[in-house]
């Protein structure tokens, strides 16, 4: 149920974004969603990607901090209040969300969405439970 | 038996501040006599051992460097003909000459005294089995242990440096109660006995006397669990005697100065002016009862801070701090001193296994800040912005509460501290001064 993303650790100067890029460019690593979460000093990259395996490994030896996190990835209707529906699920339910964000590309009328949770556990069933479509990591990394 | 000299070591100030002061005279008189050096240094500043008339009036005599000692090599400052001296020690030498130093029978007397008090004081009797793992030669540890051991009677185990396995299991078959050796080393023993499969049960090792290199608290903790023991701090340098200057206690809160025989001060290692109880600042000693190689206002380069209230143990003699850095590393902050080993210790407290640091002064609007940049390892890192702020939070304070100052702390990337031979540049000064 979970998709695995990694997150690499940036400091705010020009061209490390680029140099992540490449790297992964370089082993044939494709990436299908991204985000940048940045505070005056450094900044967190959130990938996920068709090998985060072999991405996480490639990141390492190129110097770069990175960790794997495990994420849910969810499908939502590609029309107004769409999101606000998921959302308001969750907070009814008590689950704080850490950070979200939305896929590059998306499949014909739905918009695919990351979430991190506090409590992903209980999360997905009740995101299973109210008909929230969940995304298989395979799923995501064939996007 | 908890003390080894309780008449010396438990003396009231006032009498201990008697002795000291003979002592005190009758070195200035000896060196004035016997060591060109010092009769020179003293005319130039207009003395004479009769200005030597208490104990603040030390403050009056001239400082002794390494640098001295290496402009006199080999023999220059020895105070007696060489026919008396019975032994030569020396150090390494890394940069230019090595420093040398020389004890007459009655210095190895002293040597074996204080160090027997160390021992003692680490738990070691007459029935005890000591093994020094300090290096035997030119070095003076592991002689120094091995006089101290021997003058109580315990049965050395003179093994030195090096041949880890055949160490331990002499420790096993001899029964070991007392280890001598760099913490570093102790580290390494315990780890080569996981490897060999010889269980900390199988020891009869109670403590352990460990320096001749800098060591953390963490570093106690770990050596204490790993080999079952109680670790004790010691300090000394072969210039003033060897190990067995200062030693701690079983209450391990700081090390208590063989004050008898050494004279501490702590001054301020910019303007040379002694510093107050508590106040960090270069550690100096006077040698008041060696012969071959009398020092006066020895500048030993390390940094710390004394005390003086009495010690629960029931000791008199002041102690000394852990040392927390060298004049050749320190940075003036605002007036502050301020040595990268400290933040080292704080990263190290917050779980930093090797912490990668670096301290950046700057002057802004006529004001120094201090921004200390942490590489960010993969067990500080998180995904979580809110959690990384937190650390650099953390950080931030634990530096402030140790250092007294305002720090700006900054995550950095790994490597991104610039290296050379493997080791990171701990400080740049942009001051404009
Ligand atoms: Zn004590």
């Amino acid at each position: 149920m979970y998709v695995k993303q990694i997150s690499v650790f940036l400091e705010n100067k020009s061209g490390r974004l680029a140099e992540v890029t490449s790297v992964l460019g370089k082993h044939e690593i494709d990436i299908s969603a991204l985000s940048i979460a940045d505070t005056t000093d450094f900044g967190i990259l959130r990938l996920i990607v068709n090998k985060p395996d072999l991405a996480l490994q490639v990141l390492k030896e190129n110097g770069f901090t990175v960790s794997a996190t495990d994420v849910i990835a969810i499908a939502v209707e590609d029309k107004p209040g769409g999101l606000a529906k998921v959302l308001d699920i969750l907070y009814k339910n008590d689950i704080g969300i850490e950070y979200m964000y939305a896929f590059v590309g998306k499949v014909a009328d739905e918009a695919l969405v990351i979430l991190k949770v506090e409590n992903a556990e209980e999360a997905v069933n009740i995101l299973k439970e109210n008909g929230v479509k969940i995304l298989s990591a395979d799923e995501v990394y064939s996007l | 038996m908890r003390y080894w000299d309780e008449h010396m070591e438990c003396m009231d100030r006032s009498t201990l501040q008697e002795i000291q002061l003979k002592r005190l005279i009758e070195t200035v008189k000896r060196v004035y006599t016997s060591v060109p050096y010092y009769r020179n240094k003293m005319q130039k500043l207009g003395l004479i051992p009769e200005d030597i008339k208490d104990l603040n009036d030390l403050q009056k005599l001239p400082f002794t460097t390494k640098q001295d000692l290496r402009d006199n090599y080999p023999y220059g400052l020895f105070a007696v003909p060489l026919s008396e001296i019975v032994r030569i020690h020396a150090s390494s030498g890394t940069t230019g000459k090595p420093t040398v130093v020389g004890y007459t029978k009655h210095d190895i007397g002293i040597w074996s005294e204080v160090m027997a008090r160390t021992l003692v004081a680490a738990g070691a009797d007459k029935h005890s089995f000591v093994q020094i793992a300090y290096g035997y030669g030119l070095f003076t540890g592991g002689l120094g242990v091995h006089y101290g051991a021997e003058r109580i009677g315990a049965s050395v185990i003179p093994i030195s440096s090096g041949n880890t396995k055949r160490q331990i299991q002499l420790m096993v078959d001899f029964g070991t109660t007392l280890l001598a050796c760099t913490p570093s080393y102790a580290l390494y023993l315990a780890e080569t006995m996981e490897e060999m499969g010889v269980d900390k049960s199988q020891l009869k090792l109670k403590s352990g006397v460990f320096r001749a290199e800098p060591w953390s608290e963490n570093m106690r903790k770990e050596i204490e669990s790993k080999l079952n023991i109680k670790a004790y701090d010691i300090y000394g340098l072969s210039e003033i005697i060897g190990p067995g200057v200062a030693y701690e206690c079983e209450y391990q809160c700081g090390m208590h100065i063989n004050e008898d025989h050494f004279l501490p001060e702590i001054i301020n290692p910019e303007t040379g002016e002694v510093l107050g109880e508590g106040e960090y600042g270069e550690l100096v000693f006077t040698t008041i009862t060696k012969e071959g190689l009398p020092l006066i206002r020895y500048r030993t380069r390390d940094i710390t801070a004394l005390h003086y209230e009495k010690c629960r143990c029931g000791r008199t003699f002041v102690r000394m701090e852990k040392v927390i850095g060298r004049t050749d590393d320190m940075i003036i902050i605002r007036g502050v001193n301020v040595f990268p080993s400290q933040i080292e210790s704080v990263l190290l407290e917050l779980g930093e296994v090797e912490p990668h640091y670096q301290l950046i002064v700057d002057r802004v609007n006529n004001l120094d800040v201090l921004e200390v940049l942490v590489e960010v390892s993969e067990r500080m890192f998180s995904d979580e912005v809110k959690k990384l702020e937190q650390l650099e939070k953390k950080i931030t304070k634990a530096i402030e509460d140790t250092l007294g100052i305002s720090v700006k702390v900054r995550l950095v990337e790994p490597k991104t501290i610039e290296r050379s031979e493997g080791k990171a540049k701990r400080v740049i000064d942009r001051r404009k001064i």
